[in-house]
Order: C-alpha cells, then structure tokens, then sequence
C-alpha cells in the first residue's frame, strides 16, 4: 500500500541528546522500505511544559507541532511518552483546534514507532537476531496510554504486548521475567527533579528487578526513562546496558 | 507544612523501612490483580459501577430523598450536614442528648475528614477506634497513613511497643496472634461498656433504606448492636439506587481493597434493632461542589477502597503521612485539591503519572489525568514557585524557535562534553546527585540525519545506490 507522506516526529532529547536513536529509527524505517521527511522546524512536543502545569506554555509548542505535522499522512516518533502527548493530551491544549480536521488528523495519525511497524506496515516479525537477555522496560504512557503492552493490573486475558511480539521474533533473544512485570521507573518527566530522591529510589528498585531476573540489557521505547535508569546504572558502576528498541531491531538487522 | 518532596526524601532515609513498606503494598496490590483476574468480565464490572455511579450522582437529591424515606420508615432518625462542622455538631449533640460519654466507633474516613474524635474528646466524649489497625493508630497518637490500612507503616514490633505500654502486654510482644488477642480481650471491654456505637458507611441503599458496612473484624456489627444508640455517617456520595446494584460494588471492593472476594462482615442494616435509637448523619462537605466541576467530578465517584495508594510507585515509597492531608495518594490528592488548593499544592507533583492508579480504579475515575489538571490549576493560581515557572518559561521559549533550540541543545552538547563529570554530577545538582547525566554525543540528530541524508542523494546520484532499498 502507498502510505503517503510520512513525518519523522523526532522528541527534543533525541535530537540533541541522544542522536543515535533517531539514527536508529531513520535506518530501520530504510530497511523497511518507507520514505518520510524530517520536518527540520520541529522541536518539542510540550510535554515538560504540560507534565508540570505549564499548559499554556506547552499549547504554544503543540501548535507549533500541529502546523508543522498537519500536511503528513502519518506521524512516526520513536517515544511512547510523547506520542502519548500528542494523541491523549493535545485535546487540553488545542481547545480551539479540537475541533478541526487538521487536529484530527494528526492525533489519530500520529503512532509511535512500534505501533507503526505493527498496526500500519502489518510488520508482523522482525527477521533478525539479538542474541541476549532483554530486560522489556514498559514505559507507562505507551503502556497504558497507547496500549503498547497489557497492564499488570488490568484484566485483559489472550492479549500479548506489542512490543513483546516485536521483540519475541528476534532469534536467540530471551525476555527474562522480573518480579514486577510493569513497575514504573520513577522518571516521570519534571518530577525526576522536583522529586529527585523519590524518583532515583523508584528507580533503583526497577534496576535491581532487571538485575535479579538476569538481565544483560534494558529495552524500552522510551529513551526518557532509560536516560534516568542509565543515570541511575552508571552512578552506581552496574554492569547493565540500556537500548532504545530501534537500536534493538535496527542492530538485528542485516 | 514541609514539602511532599522533603516529607518522602525523610522517609527515604531509613531505606531498609522503605522497601519493607513498599513490599507489605505491593504483596497486596499482587493479591488485587489475582483476585481481579478471577473475575472474568472485571474490566466490564468496573465500567458498569462507574455508570451506576454516574447515573446515582446525577440523580442525586432524588436517590437522598429515597433513601432517607425508606429508612426513616425503618426507624432510622436521618440529618443533613452542609459541612464537617455542622456533622460533628450533630452528632455531639445526639450523643449529648441521651448522655453517652462512652463512643465504640469504627473506622469511618469520613470522621477523619471532619476531625470528629478531636472534636469529641474536646467536648468531654471518650472514642475508642475498635477497628484493630485503627486503635494502634489511636493509641500511637498518630493519625492513618492508608485509608483502608491505617496503620500499614507501624511494624508488629512496635506495635508490641504501643500495646505494652497501654494494654500491659509482656515487654517485646510481638506475635501478632497474642496481640491481637489483648486487642480484643480490650477492645470487648469497651463495647460492653460504650454508651453509643459510631460507624461509617460503604454503601446507603435508596430503595430499601439500608445501611451497608463492610469489615473484616465484625467490630461494626458489635458497635451498632450492643449499645442502646448507634449512628452512622455517610458522604452524599454513598447512596446507590438499588440492592442488586451492591451486586456490583461488592464484588469490587474487597476485592480491590485487600485481594479478598468479599469482606468478612458485610452487615445489612434495615433500621434499628429493637429498643434501640440509630441515626443517620448524611454529610456533604463539599462534596457536591466536586460534582460541578466538569473535569473533575468523577472523583467524588469514589469507593475508598484503596487500590490507587497501594498501587502508587510513590505512595508506596513515601507513605501516607508525606501527603499532609488525611487522604493520601493518588486519591487524596484529587480530593485534597477542591478543599484548599494553595495549600496542598504539591500534592499533584506527587506523582510520576504512570497511570496504574486510573487503571486500577474500580470505578475508573480518572486520576492520573486529574492529577495533571491540578497541576495546572496550581499554575494558573501562581503557586508553581518562581525558580521552576521560571525554568519552564525559558524552555518554551527556546523550543519555540527552531533556531534557538539548535543552538541551546549545541551550547548544553559543548558544554557538558567540555567540563569534567564531576562539576555536574553532584550533590548541588538535582539531576546529579544521584544520577550521571547522560553521556553527550558530539552533535544533533539534525545534524547527523542531515550529513546522512546527503551521503545517501550522492550515493544514488552516482548510480551506487540502484536498487534504493536494502
């Protein structure tokens, strides 16, 4: 099928911090054969902004972005957290766009990376490997928000993750099981600061989960939360890694 | 009033405690999820307590009316309170009036929100707490950190502790059955003693005028049995329009609760036994002005049953009592903020909004979303503090413009690549001090993606590259 045009919604930290995801992304969407644009005039989806009560602050970057966005046929972003923003909470921002066809369009096109690959390109395995013991991180926007995995807490029998299923293709990958199997990290935006000790304690119980349950490696969508377990992991000399699941596939495959 | 943030840093401190304290939550958040998972259309009963709910609260003065006919036509003596004032009045004044010095009350969060104990005792009336988690609370002084597991952050050997020294057990007691025992072997002492029995309510049932209380120590049914005067408050909020609607409730609240499929006790009260005089305080206490308010009215749907706190990665490793008010986590906090918003301010920033308290929710209300709308409303009253309103406006502004955040992110890049780790990995920074900052790369994706994009347009140009797609 002919997707159209598709934008590359790349969040403001991977742009400047963490470009290796993007790079990640940008070749596994090669690989699969899309073509999309980088829109360069993005920036930030407003989610600091928002996440701390700031929404008038953050409706001024979620117009930004409608503008910028509202042209493409799809969105795709490497982040479960802020396509979480766009889909769920732009409502509260854009009360004079709500109704609009452009705002329409952009948040229920807009899909976090995994979700494309699975919902719209029907990519059902990955052919490829990853031969190690994967910690699956499920950070809770795309959890929960986007329904990337299915929640601990709720009761949702015969439903697999998303995630998990793109992950459980890769030969010689093993998802150890944690003792918490979707605890939060503790990151949880500006709260890693205004509640820093809180956050880092959260944090450190999620990590020694992953460490118990034999994990070489942490994996998530959301290279936010990874940020603050890595912090955490390199502070405290722990031998574990963490990989955004675009370097995952990207890397398993040839 | 100290900060959540300073309150939960202090508690963090005895570290060992802390994870004790999150392990005793999440063993029954782990019982809830077995026992909702026994249920095989829960996720159906929650949506439909919620439009029971809906449905009760938008008919509410209706549904009042009902029930207050139907018990009073069992007996019961019914009164309205605008405020927790007015509630505590009357029932000082009903204990007063036939001279009831001694009170065997069960737990009731309501009380605690009206301060009803305090105002008792200031006005001469003894209260014994006969709910065992709530007596150790009593008598420790303390007030609950949990709303269902009052005393959830005292260990049994204090416990042992506090009863030695007020019930005269053996110094360092600590097995919880013998405690237990000398709880109950005090606590029979004063219910054959009390003047007049105090209960809450879980649900009011409009059609049939019924009172309905759920325990797991039967001290409910003692209270409003053996003494000669027995009264039970409620919020507005409890009343529901039919018996077969606890055919919902019921099979969600223990369950959600503690992990049980139903409670030990649940008491059906039509009326008082005979010779004996109950009433029936039915409080508001601005419950109804939550109602109004379009985005947050759901929270007044709640059941108290506690699943949100146990569930919550910060409640349970900051415990009840870093919240201020006496309903803490993720549900104190939207009930906190319609009582006095500038004084609970950081109650919403108590939260890293991962959402599993909305999703646990056996009404699914909305807290995790309600809790980000507070923060707004705490924004918009100016009470964010300037350091952090500061810091955000300069972010927006330089994310605004595309060619200010290229050279922020390029200036941050240069200078944390240049500056040796410790100058920002320390204990002055927030971030720092107990986290490194992330490693930073030597330029943007921007760039990267750019440099990449060109290689690939040569690449094709030259013929290289036919096939286009690997």
């Amino acid at each position: 099928m002919s997707l159209g045009r598709v934008g590359l919604f790349i969040p403001c930290y991977i742009d400047q911090v963490y470009p290796r995801v993007g790079m990640a992304t940008v070749r596994l969407l090669e690989k699969l054969g899309v073509s999309f644009e980088f829109p360069e005039d993005q920036t930030c989806c407003g989610q600091p902004q928002f996440n701390s009560g700031c929404f008038k602050d953050a409706a001024k970057l979620a117009g930004k972005m409608l503008r910028i966005f509202k042209d493409y046929d799809w969105v795709v972003c490497p982040s479960g957290s802020c396509t979480g923003m766009v889909r769920e909470y732009y409502e509260l921002l854009l009360e004079r766009d709500k109704e609009s066809d452009d705002f329409k369009h952009l948040v229920s096109h807009t899909f976090e990376l995994c979700e494309f690959l699975i919902d719209i390109l029907k990519v059902e395995t990955i052919d490829g490997s990853f031969p190690h013991k994967v910690g699956l991180h499920q950070s809770c926007h795309g959890l929960r928000g986007l329904g990337l995995g299915v929640p601990s807490e709720q009761v949702l029998p015969g439903r697999i993750g998303k995630v998990r299923r793109l992950l459980e293709s890769l030969r010689g990958i093993e998802i150890v099981t944690t003792g918490r199997s979707d605890e939060c990290c503790g990151f949880g935006g500006t709260f890693s600061v205004f509640e820093g000790t809180v956050s880092s304690f959260i944090g450190r119980d999620r990590i020694k989960d992953y460490e118990q349950a034999g994990a070489e490696v942490i994996v998530s969508y959301d290279v936010s939360c990874l940020m603050h377990l890595d912090g955490l992991i390199r502070r405290d000399k722990k031998p574990l890694k963490v990989l955004h699941i675009a370097e995952v596939v990207d890397g398993a495959v040839s | 009033m100290k900060s959540h943030a300073r309150l939960a840093a202090a508690f963090l401190k005895q570290e060992e405690r802390a994870h004790w304290h999150d392990q005793a939550l999440w063993y029954v958040r782990e019982k809830r999820d077995r026992m909702a998972a026994s249920v095989p259309d829960w996720e159906a009963l929650r949506e439909t307590a919620q439009a029971i709910k809906r449905h009760a609260l938008a008919n509410l003065p209706r549904y009042l009316e009902e029930f207050e006919q139907n018990a009073a036509a069992r007996g019961a003596i019914v009164h309205y309170a605008l405020d927790a004032a007015e509630h505590n009045r009357i029932v000082l004044e009903i204990l007063k009036r036939r001279d009831a010095r001694l009170v065997a009350k069960s737990k009731s969060m309501l009380s605690e929100e009206c301060g009803l104990n305090e105002f008792l005792e200031r006005n001469g009336v003894e209260v014994v707490e006969t709910d065992l988690a709530e007596r150790i609370i009593q008598l420790a002084g303390e007030r609950p950190s949990h709303i269902v597991l009052p005393s959830i952050h005292i260990r049994k050997e204090e416990v042992g502790a506090i009863f030695h020294e007020h019930l005269g057990t053996e110094r360092g007691e600590s097995d919880p059955t013998r405690l237990t025992r000398a709880a109950r072997t005090h606590l029979r002492e004063k219910f054959l003693a009390a003047e007049a029995g105090i209960s809450g309510v879980n649900f009011a049932v409009a059609e049939t005028g019924a009172v309905v209380i759920c325990t797991n120590e039967g001290n409910a049914d003692l209270g409003n049995s053996l003494p000669d005067l027995y009264i039970a408050v409620m919020g507005v909020e409890k009343v529901i329009p039919k018996s077969r609607d606890l055919g919902v409730f019921l099979r969600l609240l223990s369950r959600s609760a503690t992990g049980q499929p139903i409670s030990a006790y649940t008491s059906h009260l039509l009326g008082p036994r005979p010779g004996q005089e109950m009433h029936i305080v039915i409080v508001d206490n601005g419950r109804s002005e939550i109602l109004q308010r379009e985005r947050f009215y759901k929270a007044a749907f709640c059941i108290r049953c506690g699943a949100c706190l146990n569930t919550c990665p910060v409640y349970r490793r900051s415990g009840g009592h870093s919240y201020n008010y006496v309903i803490p986590g993720p549900i104190g906090t939207i009930l906190a903020m319609h009582r006095d918003l500038k004084k609970y301010k950081d109650m919403p920033y108590a939260s890293t909004l991962c959402g599993s308290c909305t999703a646990v929710c056996p009404v699914k209300i909305d807290i995790h979303r309600q809790i980000v709308l507070w923060r707004n409303e705490v924004v918009e009253a100016g009470h964010l503090g300037r350091a952090k309103s500061a810091a955000l406006k300069t972010a927006t502004l330089g994310m605004k413009r595309t060619r200010l955040f290229r050279m922020g992110g390029w200036t941050v890049r240069k200078l944390l690549r240049s500056l040796p780790s410790f100058v920002f990995n320390n204990r002055l920074t927030i971030w720092g001090r107990s986290r490194d900052l992330p490693k930073m790369p030597a330029q943007s994706f921007r760039a990267e993606y750019r440099a990449h994009s060109k290689s690939k347009t040569n690449l094709s140009e030259s013929g290289l590259n036919r096939e286009g797609r690997s």
